[in-house]
């Protein structure tokens, strides 16, 4: 009776490894699968926010860019005490809430440059990344208040739709569409913000 | 689309496509041509205008933009007949040349004047970016520091 026994208990623990074996396996592979989505959201939508669209009016100085190679803003433009330009020269003496299509003259509401603490040129995507969700630089916004600005602010989704430049030629958008940045924004936010190390 | 407005000092209303400029709706609707068209791309300011105050490109302003808005152009610049402090200083520093710019330069410098009294040269630099072709800049800065000295007067 008691040497019957034993087959059945090998056989009762053989099971229980290979059932714990294919538990870890499928947590693993899902891990991994989930790890990569955030990643590929993460690739995607720093390419928008590393675009020039973006980052033309995130300078490291006081006056914006423009162009499509991000020349130093013509007519001494500046930033002003609120980024909104000096008192005599205000971004709204030209840019009007949309963009106007006759003069090539870009517009959104609230036109202006993003404040010097969210100063994105001359860095990484990863150095971006990194300011972006950091309180002491982006204004004190938590995750979810970043997230709104990014998926919904109408100067954000400005990018997608950029009018055209003073000849009649299209603004260059960025390489992801406005519907995939929105997702892949919220994909990242909703998995922690995770930065990659680059 | 029709849009109303204050034109210097009077009521106004217009039906016009809505993104008209405003200068189309100033100069041919309004008769009011004493702000020049000069680029059109919102570059040169031969267009500026006073929106609620504010120095504004009226050639990248679409009309739709002007509903509900107190709008001033040069021609009501001065009231009561006398003179804008600005308009005294062009003419005591004998600034315009060919004079074509000189409303939107004019304007530019009304709307600076009202936010900075006592402007620097470098505050001339930043604020005041018209284009004029004859050059006048030179004149033109003496003129603003004349403007604020006759508008610190007048106070």
């Amino acid at each position: 009776m008691t040497k019957n026994k034993f087959p059945l208990l090998f056989a009762l623990l053989i099971g229980i490894v290979l059932v714990a074996s294919a538990y870890s396996l499928e947590t693993a592979t899902r891990d991994e699968a989930m790890s990569e989505e955030v990643s590929e959201a993460f690739d995607k939508m720093m390419l928008v926010i590393a675009h020039k669209r973006c980052v033309n009016c995130h300078p490291s100085g006081d006056r914006p860019r423009q162009g499509e190679d991000s020349h130093i803003h013509l007519f001494n433009v500046q930033r002003g005490k609120e980024g909104h330009g000096k008192f005599g020269l205000k971004c709204k003496t030209c840019h009007q809430q949309e963009n106007n299509l006759k003069a090539g003259v870009p517009g959104a509401p609230h036109w202006h440059l993003a404040p010097r603490s969210m100063a994105w040129e001359g860095l990484s995507r990863v150095e971006i990344a990194r300011s972006m969700i950091n309180p002491e630089n982006n204004g004190d916004r938590s995750l979810k208040e970043i997230e709104k600005h990014l998926t919904e602010d109408e100067l954000v989704l400005w990018a997608f739709n950029p009018g055209v430049d003073q000849e009649g030629n299209p603004r260059e958008k960025p390489p992801v569409s406005e519907e995939d940045f929105i997702a892949a924004v919220k994909t990242w936010m909703d998995a922690g913000a995770p930065i990659p190390e680059e | 689309m029709n849009i109303s407005f204050t034109i210097n000092g009077q009521p106004a209303q217009v039906d016009v496509p809505e993104d008209t400029p405003m200068l189309w709706v100033i100069r041919d609707v309004l008769n009011l041509q004493g702000t020049k068209f000069g680029c059109g791309k919102a570059a040169c300011g031969a267009c500026t205008i006073h929106v609620d105050g504010d120095a504004v490109r009226s050639c990248a302003f679409s009309a739709k933009f002007a509903d509900g808005k107190d709008i001033t152009t040069i021609e009501g610049l001065s009231s009561d007949g006398k003179l804008h402090p600005v308009q005294q200083a062009w003419v005591d520093e004998v600034v315009p040349q060919c004079g074509y710019c000189q409303p939107g330069f004019i304007m530019a410098t009304a709307a600076m004047l009202d936010k900075i009294p006592n402007p620097t040269d470098e505050d001339i630099d930043d604020n005041i970016v018209n284009v004029c072709r004859c050059a006048t800049y030179y004149r033109m800065r003496k003129a603003i520091h004349k403007a604020a000295e006759i508008s610190n007067e007048n106070i």
